[in-house]
């Protein structure tokens, strides 16, 4: 006998409507980014006119070069030091400063924007530093170690702890414990974590917006100057094009992720 | 010493590069945020002490705290502007949590009743629209929402309006807009909680003559609390502060304090307005950002 | 499987050490004791282990015995006393540094490596030539019977093969001392008598020593040769399995190890080797006087089950020693037929309670008793154990 289902209509119900309205919109989008009309709402036939149009428009190619520059350096390092900072974190039993540091932490996850950006433009004009690149991408890094600690963090958690154990048992010393058997296990929760870090400094508008200096505006600065201005389809077809970027750095990093690791639970992207 | 103190020595000297970048990147940058907000003409008593420029001796530090005002402050408990833009953020923050509870819940509940490997792929399809990028997704619906757009296309042809509704500039789409943005930030902690509920739980309460209201109400919710509370917490305090979707669309007679916040500072370039209106902001939020923090801190120390 | 077989004793190691021969002393623990915080998980405790043999720590949960158990691997190290191991102090030596390995009771096998690289893993660590590990190897994979497994990982071996996995990985850096936390708790019932008896065999054909930590009696009475009974972080005795059932030293252990009828007792008068004493619940009782004099006059008496023999009429009495059988009459209480024996709880007209587990030899029930029946329960002194309260 099979177990009575637990779902109830009303659970496919607003399942269905939850993954709609998640969905549609973007759907739309991306079909109207292949619209020929000049008129965004009016259908006249598929073309790809407005890719053109986008590789064409210098200043929006430039844009999306230092977004995906910045998007690989803040990534980058700020895997780096989330991953330190979650190993600390789970590791490290007491030390001196930890609620500080963990306070640090998980703070800018949901710090509006607005806060951090300005606070660390206010400490770039106090350094001195010449605003551009590189100020944008220690902002990004700032912002985005944090969700790579919390996700490295949580895979952390859930490892079990004698399996560190086990390889001191078997003559590792806690540091070449850590790289044979800790490193390998937490590896896709560090893939996800750089794969997060990366959509996430593509996507910010807010703290991009404080702290890049004149001339080097990013994508998202670029989108949102055109958005004010009215609904324009060359818009559609850049933000198409962001979405099949960010859609294979998923695949790329879910299928290394599966391959590294063939046990069941990976950790959640989140 | 034990098995976990040989390993959390090599672990602290990690935190060392990490401590050190947040230390530099987000803690010191509050300082010049509060400094800035104190700093213009020179009539109040500081009760703040500006820690950063203690180099220069008594004679400057007192020069310092001379020059430190709490006029910006004043300025915003005096001007209307300032006031309702607090107000405004909110109400908007509390009516938007709402909504998102409302309906996350379903969608999470949903989600947590689904076959185990139906799950997974539930779980992956919420977050993938988070991946994709936010001002994305409010230009989505831009597309949606404006005068001549898909909506209105079909409400006309449904013929349930005579003639296009306005909905960009309007509350209504700012709600959309967010709703949209943080549900998977309100699904997620959700279903999380949801999912790891025994399912046991709600028959033993069915089989104890509960009709399934009570028992949802009795049993699944109480004990879903925990995910309730991250899910408020981690949509409420960033709607407190948004700026893109308001600024974007809805209307800009009445702006929340973000929105402000950024006019003073790339508009009126007022820096110290501006910081002042952040430190304020950051007062306001001081409570439930705490909340969030010890909610974090304990889901990621004590283990699952 | 008695050919040529990985030889253990008497070899020299990686770190170089000579190894004691089978029944030299191998480890001394001294005066041991941990405190957590508040809590006194071990609380000074001395034993001395010999090479070769099979010792199991045995106590329920939380009386410190997985405690001092990773105070040997080097996961804890000891507030107080010494481990001594071949007469060098590792009390504070670091897991990777002691000739000890453990097989954990989550096995802990690592995830992502095969079985092959799980049991290699502890030999590369030592630095072993890799011709010599690949050896090492699949004499370790032939030894626990996974020939044809190397190449599998964790996740697609059953229970009992990750077992093995986990045994095969500890024993392959041939340990002086092999431990095994709870190492048979995973498995089911029937998996875990087989899984038992080849422990044991290896052992035996190794001539290693193993320390096993278990909260089952039965598994220490059946695998150790020697076994510590712990109880508040204290080690409560020390002893053979037989002597700790016949003799147990108290009334806690009496109870924790096997069913028994226990009595509260008065001393009466001496007879001889026999006491004479008064109980409340079963008259009076003759008792064999015990080897440690009492101090006391009030004391506990306590008969295994089994030791209880029934009857429809009173036994017949050898001539002459009457006396020397305790006589017992009551009626049938309670049956709880178990297949091999039937438990029976018989309600003594002195008013307690006493079980009497009979085997039941015979196919069909003539021998059986009934509920209500009148019976007589007998016992002679020498199977009663007399214990302090």
């Amino acid at each position: 006998m099979r177990k009575v289902s637990r779902l109830s209509r009303f659970n496919i119900a607003s399942l269905a409507f939850g993954l709609a309205f998640l969905y549609l919109p973007i759907l739309i989008l991306v079909i109207y980014s292949f619209n020929d009309s000049r008129l965004v709402t009016v259908w006249g036939g598929w073309s790809l006119r407005w890719y053109r149009e986008f590789f064409n428009d210098r200043a929006m190619i430039e844009a999306a070069w230092m977004s995906l520059r910045v998007a690989v350096a803040a990534a980058t390092i700020a895997t780096l030091l989330g991953t330190l900072a979650a190993v600390a974190l789970s590791r490290g039993e007491r030390f001196r400063g930890r609620t500080l540091f963990s306070g640090m932490l998980y703070a800018p996850l949901v710090m509006p924007e607005v806060i951090t950006g300005l606070s660390l433009l206010l400490l770039f004009v106090a350094l001195n530093a010449e605003r551009g690149f590189w100020t944008v991408t220690f902002a990004h890094t700032t912002l985005t170690m944090c969700f790579v600690a919390v996700v490295v963090q949580s895979r952390l958690g859930s490892l079990d702890r004698s399996l560190e154990e086990a390889a001191m048992d078997l003559g590792c010393n806690p540091v070449r414990a850590f790289v044979a058997v800790t490193l390998p296990l937490i590896a896709p929760a560090i893939v996800a974590g750089w794969m997060l870090a990366f959509t996430l400094s593509l996507d910010d508008l807010v703290i991009a917006s404080f702290t890049t200096g004149p001339g080097s505006a990013t994508l998202p600065i670029r989108i949102y100057s055109e958005v004010r201005l009215g609904v324009k389809p060359e818009i559609n077809a850049i933000c198409t094009l962001v979405i099949a970027l960010i859609a294979v750095v998923i695949v790329i990093a879910s299928l290394a992720s599966k391959l590294s690791s063939s046990q069941g639970e990976s950790a959640a992207p989140l | 010493m034990s098995a976990r103190r040989i390993f959390a020595r090599p672990a602290r000297f990690a935190a060392i590069a990490p401590y050190v970048w947040m230390v530099l990147f987000f803690l010191v940058p509050f300082a010049f945020v509060l400094k800035i907000s104190l700093s213009q003409t020179a009539i109040a008593q500081p009760p703040y002490e500006p820690v950063f420029d203690v180099t220069a001796g008594w004679g400057a530090l007192k020069a310092a705290f001379a020059a430190l005002s709490l006029d910006n402050f004043k300025l915003l408990g005096s001007d209307d502007i300032y006031v309702y833009a607090y107000l405004r953020s909110l109400t908007v923050a509390v009516t938007a949590t709402a909504l998102l509870l409302l309906i996350g819940y379903p969608i999470a509940y949903g989600m947590a009743r689904l076959p185990k490997r139906w799950q997974a792929v539930a779980m992956v399809l919420v977050i993938v629209p988070f991946w994709t990028s936010f001002l994305i997704r409010i230009y989505a619906w831009i597309n949606i929402l404006q005068h001549d757009g898909l909506l209105n296309q079909i409400l006309l042809a449904l013929h349930l309006v005579s003639q296009p509704v306005v909905w960009l500039s309007t509350d209504s789409a700012m709600y959309i807009g967010i709703v949209y943005s943080y549900l998977p930030f309100m699904i997620l902690p959700l279903y999380a909680t949801l999912a790891k509920m025994e399912p046991a739980l709600e028959e033993a309460a069915s089989d104890l003559g509960a009709p399934p209201w009570q028992v949802f109400w009795l049993v699944t919710f109480p004990l879903s609390l925990p995910g309730v509370g991250a899910g408020v917490l981690l949509c409420f305090i960033p709607i407190v502060g948004e700026f893109v979707i308001p600024d974007l669309l809805a209307g800009s007679n009445s702006l929340m304090i973000g929105q402000t916040l950024w006019l003073e500072f790339f508009t009126n370039k007022d820096w110290p307005v501006a910081s002042a209106a952040a430190i304020v902001l950051l007062v306001v939020l001081l409570v439930p950002l705490l909340l969030y923090e010890r909610l974090q801190k304990r889901q990621l120390e004590q283990g699952r | 499987m008695t050919d040529e077989l990985p030889r253990t004793d008497a070899a020299v190691d990686a770190a170089g050490d000579v190894r004691p021969a089978a029944g030299q002393p191998l480890l001394r623990i001294e005066g041991v004791a941990k405190t957590f915080g508040s809590f006194r998980a071990v609380d000074g405790v001395s034993l001395d282990i010999k090479a070769g043999e099979f010792f199991a720590l045995l106590g329920p949960s939380g009386c410190g015995k997985t405690t001092l158990l990773r105070m040997l691997a080097g996961f804890e190290a000891p507030d107080e006393g010494r481990i001594l191991l071949g007469g060098k102090d590792i009390a504070q030596a670091l897991p990777h540094e002691r000739p000890i390995n453990m097989m954990f009771q989550s096995y802990a096998l690592f995830p992502h490596l095969s079985v092959r690289d799980n049991i290699a893993f502890g030999l590369k660590r030592a630095g072993m030539a890799r011709a010599d590990i690949a050896t090492r190897v699949s004499e370790m994979v032939a030894l626990v019977k996974l020939e044809g497994l190397e190449k599998r990982k964790p996740d697609q071996l059953s229970g009992g093969q990750r077992q093995r996995v986990a045994l095969a990985r500890a024993l392959a850096r041939r340990p002086q001392l092999l431990l095994l936390d709870e190492p048979l708790a995973a498995l089911d019932k029937k998996l875990r008598e087989s899984t038992q008896g080849e422990l044991m065999e290896l052992q035996r054909r190794l001539g290693m020593t193993f320390i096993i930590v278990t909260h089952d009696q039965e598994e220490a009475m059946t695998m150790a040769s020697r076994i510590g009974v712990m109880k508040a972080g204290r080690l409560d005795q020390v002893a053979s399995p037989r002597e700790l059932y016949e003799a147990p030293r108290s009334r806690w252990i009496a109870e924790f190890v096997g069913d028994i009828n226990l009595f509260d007792a008065e001393f009466k008068l001496r007879d001889g080797h026999r006491l004479v004493i008064g109980t409340r619940d079963a008259g009076t009782l003759v008792v064999a006087e015990p080897r440690e004099a009492l101090g006391e006059t009030r004391f506990s008496v306590a008969i295994r089950p089994e030791k209880v023999k029934l009857s429809r009429r009173a036994p017949v009495s050898e001539a002459g020693r009457e006396t020397a059988i305790n006589r017992l009459d009551g009626v049938i209480a309670d049956i709880c037929y178990l297949g091999g024996t039937t438990i029976y709880k018989v309600k003594l007209d002195t008013g307690g309670m006493l079980q009497a587990s009979v085997v039941n030899s015979a196919r069909l029930d003539v021998d059986a008793y009934s509920l209500n029946q009148n019976v007589v329960a007998w016992f002679t002194p020498d199977d009663c154990v007399v214990l302090p309260s």
